[in-house]
């Protein structure tokens, strides 16, 4: 690795300050963090250090997200060759669902990360890794059929606003890539919700065209119950027979292209969970909260086709598994200290399920649920933080 | 006895913990006395250039207090007294002689008042080796500390063994630690460790507690949040075991002789020893050609998490009872770090292997050296502080309450009751690599300067 080495230092001058580059400072030193170790030294404080750092930190994220990913793959092949009435392998299925979801991953990382690049040159600071995690859950939230040019709007949007203008990762205060679905939802309403966009029934790189057949019809199972008019909690897949829990935690249904197998997210749980990247707590928490709501929903609620479904379901359907294990344990738009972590997720899981079942224009709630725990999550750490100050307090009277 | 078991905490082993004997160095021609070891004392210089003193003579003291005095390890001729820019004295060096004269004192009466022997102690310099809490600086003389906190062991990585350092002289420590009872109204709390020599154990006019855990557990810090905590305008003093074993000595012979038994310890250490010697001495004296050769290295006064950066043309601090001597390694290009196994490097999180390498292996050594091994970012992961630090404070919202010098948030989240060194472990786990102990010395600083 010496060559790599010797061309990085080769370059170093062109890009320092006085450089002829020296506008790409700070992609140059964005690449050669990523070859290299840093090897700057403690100055002050700790004489030596943990091996960790944001990087591995951000990449273990990542990993974490690629089950998910190669399952929303294969399922964008399955559903769109089901509704089309094609009769294919595996594989081909696996490689449509690459073809028309490749493109939104690289329309989402050239796009926030190009803006990421500008503002550190601009603040004159490091690239900040924390887009590498959100540049990859954007394509996994988002349904196959979303055009483009919207996700390169609502991505653009979300760093800028979102990020950037509070100061970067670290300082933000919502989800970045849940502002850029809430985005999408709020803005073209067209192209995120309704029956039509689930599935795709074009072509993807003029491979794969075909008619839906007869009996297709692209609502996801919580669409299908919120619009129900029966109070009997039954879904179906897109051809119609009906299915059931299992079929939904596995992932053979009709969603964004990440969150449709609870499977695929509970392995990429796993890693978080072992590596400790994730808190377990805030994962649990969201599950207990949403449990315990849709209980309540089946003893007490209202006499619908969704206050109806069994608790049990509503955990594997939607975005709620997704949302519990990628996007309730953002450390840093999450509550911060660990009492506050069980609050924060079993109010973000009722809340979830809340929406589902009382509000009728929204059949999924997770999205909203999370963004609106983002501000309480402050507000939580609050509380807790005060009862420390109290035991202080109450250290001094007691004598 | 209470035993008081942490959990909190963390062991870092690193290579090179100093084999128990003492080896010779030579002896210093000069030696140094820096005010700025002195943490919180503006200095007043009390002699001039070519001035003959003993040790124990003055060397400064303190503007505010001017009974807070320093003195000379030494005989012998000052040497230069160095100022800096805007006068800053930097050091006061003193030639010293080769049969070391000493200044004579009167010894201590124990049953002489407090105020007699606490300016008995001031008088020969002992008041500068105190340090106190609220601020973590040198001992306020004026105040009565409501408690007093001796250790008797260190936790910190390649720290010195007492039961080693102070054999023998379990007389001196009692005799040190009954004059601290008389500074204080209320206790003198030594704490041991499970490991602590039965010697060292039997003390008597002090309350004994017994921490057992992994490092901060010997840490004052960490002993006086769970025996006596600090609430506002109360104020605790603490002093290091070797110098109350000092203090003793001087008590019984009313002559100040600061040897102490120094560990030099460190990966880059070919025979990690101790030594005896007194502060002030050069680094290169004490480490002699004891260091690997062709290595960069880094030498620190006191141990790796919360000492200070020396060179080698530096001087001993008279807080520091090792010297570490670490590599600097700048030079060390890792290839895309991020993505590899680096199975010889130590790590807190279960990003890397090192739990079960140590679980699999247990005399596994790591590697260290100086690089932060990553780059510096805003808090991004959240409870991993808390899981090294046992007091009941929350580090990560005192520390933000500290960068953002809110005076009432830091009061309220308990800033008078930490030092630096008590958050030596959190910079080390630190993901976002933030300088923790500089914001919490800074913010301490302008604590003190807004409140007092």
């Amino acid at each position: 690795m010496k060559f790599l080495k010797n061309i990085l230092d080769k370059l170093e001058p062109t890009f320092s300050e006085g450089g002829k580059l020296s506008k790409l400072h700070s992609v140059f030193d964005g690449f050669s963090t990523f070859l290299f170790v840093p090897n700057h030294t403690a100055k002050s404080g700790a004489h030596i250090h943990d091996a960790v750092d944001s990087k591995r930190t951000m990449i273990t994220v990542v990993l974490a997200l690629v089950p998910a990913l190669l399952f929303g793959m294969w399922n964008v092949g399955y559903q769109h060759f089901l509704a089309t009435g094609q009769l294919v392998n595996f594989w081909e299925q696996f490689a449509f669902g690459l073809l028309a979801v490749l493109p939104i991953l690289v329309v989402s990382y050239v796009v926030g990360l190009g803006i990421e690049f500008i503002v550190a040159q601009i603040k004159g600071h490091e690239i900040q890794e924390g887009f590498l995690v959100t540049g990859f859950l954007i394509p996994l939230i988002v349904p196959v059929d979303t055009p483009l040019w919207m996700i390169a709007v609502a991505t653009a949007f979300a760093v800028i606003f979102a990020k950037e203008v509070f100061g970067g990762t670290g300082y933000n205060i919502f989800n970045v890539a849940l502002i850029t679905r809430a985005f999408l939802f709020f803005a073209y309403p067209t192209a995120m919700s309704g029956d039509e966009v689930w599935v795709r029934t074009r072509d993807a790189f003029w491979w794969g065209a075909g008619e839906p057949v007869n009996a297709f019809s692209g609502a996801t199972p919580l669409g299908q119950l919120a619009t129900s008019n029966e109070s009997v909690a039954a879904f179906h897949n897109i051809m119609g027979e009906p299915i059931g829990f299992w079929d939904a935690f596995l992932g053979f249904i009709p969603g964004s292209i990440g969150e449709t197998s609870t499977l695929a997210i509970l392995l990429g749980a796993a890693l978080l969970i072992v590596t400790n990247v994730a808190s377990w707590k805030t994962m649990l928490s969201v599950f207990l909260g949403g449990a315990f709501m849709g209980f309540i929903f089946n003893t007490w609620g209202p006499d619908s086709a969704i206050a109806n479904l069994p608790w049990y379901n509503h955990l594997v359907l939607g975005g709620f598994a997704f949302g519990a294990v990628f996007m309730a344990t953002d450390p840093v738009t999450s509550a911060r200290t660990e009492t506050g972590k069980w609050i924060y997720g079993f109010l973000i899981g009722v809340m979830a399920i809340i929406i589902r079942v009382l509000n009728p224009g929204y059949p999924e709630g997770m999205m909203l649920a999370i963004l609106l725990m983002n501000i309480f999550g402050c507000l939580i750490d609050y509380f807790v933080v005060q009862s420390n100050i109290t035991k202080r307090l109450k250290r001094t009277t007691i004598k | 006895m209470k035993t008081i078991k942490l959990k909190k905490g963390l062991d870092i082993e690193i290579s090179g913990n100093a084999s128990l004997h003492v080896t010779s160095t030579s002896q210093p021609d000069t030696i140094a006395v820096v005010p700025d070891d002195f943490t919180g004392i503006t200095p007043k210089i009390a002699v001039k250039e070519g001035d003959t003193v003993k040790a124990g003579s003055v060397l400064f003291f303190d503007k505010k207090h001017p009974e807070l005095k320093i003195v000379s390890p030494v005989s012998g001729k000052v040497a230069e007294v160095a100022r800096g820019e805007r006068r800053k004295l930097l050091y006061v060096a003193v030639k010293r002689d080769i049969e070391t004269t000493y200044q004579k004192f009167k010894t201590i009466d124990l049953n002489a008042k407090r105020e007699d022997i606490l300016s008995a102690l001031l008088e020969a310099g002992f008041g500068a080796l105190i340090r106190q809490r609220p601020y973590d600086v040198i001992a306020n003389p004026t105040v009565h500390p409501k408690a007093i906190f001796v250790s008797a062991f260190d936790s910190a990585p390649l720290a010195p063994d007492y039961n080693f350092v102070l054999k023998g002289q379990a007389s001196q420590v009692q005799a040190g630690l009954s004059i601290l009872a008389k500074l204080t109204d209320g206790k003198v709390f030594y704490s041991v460790s499970p490991s602590t020599s039965v010697e060292l154990r039997n003390m008597k006019d002090v309350e004994i507690n017994e921490f057992v855990g992994p490092h901060p557990a010997g840490t004052v810090g960490v002993q006086i949040n769970y025996l006596n905590p600090v609430n506002k305008g109360e104020v605790v003093w603490s002093i290091n075991i070797q110098d109350v074993a000092l203090i003793g000595r001087f008590a019984t012979t009313g002559v100040v002789n600061l040897t102490k038994t120094i560990a030099i310890a460190g990966p880059e250490v070919i025979e990690p020893a101790y030594v005896k010697t007194v502060y002030g001495t050069s680094i290169a004296n004490i480490t002699d050609c004891n260091i690997s050769k062709g290595v960069k290295v880094r030498y620190i006064n006191g141990d790796v998490l919360s000492g200070t950066k020396v060179e080698a043309n530096g001087v001993l601090s008279p807080f520091a009872n090792v010297v570490s001597v670490i590599a600097e390694g700048n030079n060390t290009h890792e290839f895309i770090g991020w993505a590899m196994p680096r199975l010889n490097k130590f790590s807190n999180s279960n990003l890397f292997a090192t739990k079960l390498i140590r679980k699999l292996c247990p005399k596994k050594q790591f590697e260290f050296d100086a690089r932060i091994l990553g780059g510096e970012r805003a808090f991004i992961m959240s409870g991993e502080l808390e899981k090294v630090f046992p007091m009941d404070i929350l580090p990560e919202q005192l520390i933000k309450a500290m960068i953002t010098k809110n005076l009432d948030k830091m009061e309220q989240l308990g800033a008078y009751e930490v030092a630096p060194e008590d958050f030596g472990l959190c910079e080390f786990v630190c993901t976002s690599k933030i300088e923790i102990q500089k914001i919490v010395r800074e913010a301490l600083d302008y604590m003190k300067k807004e409140l007092e």
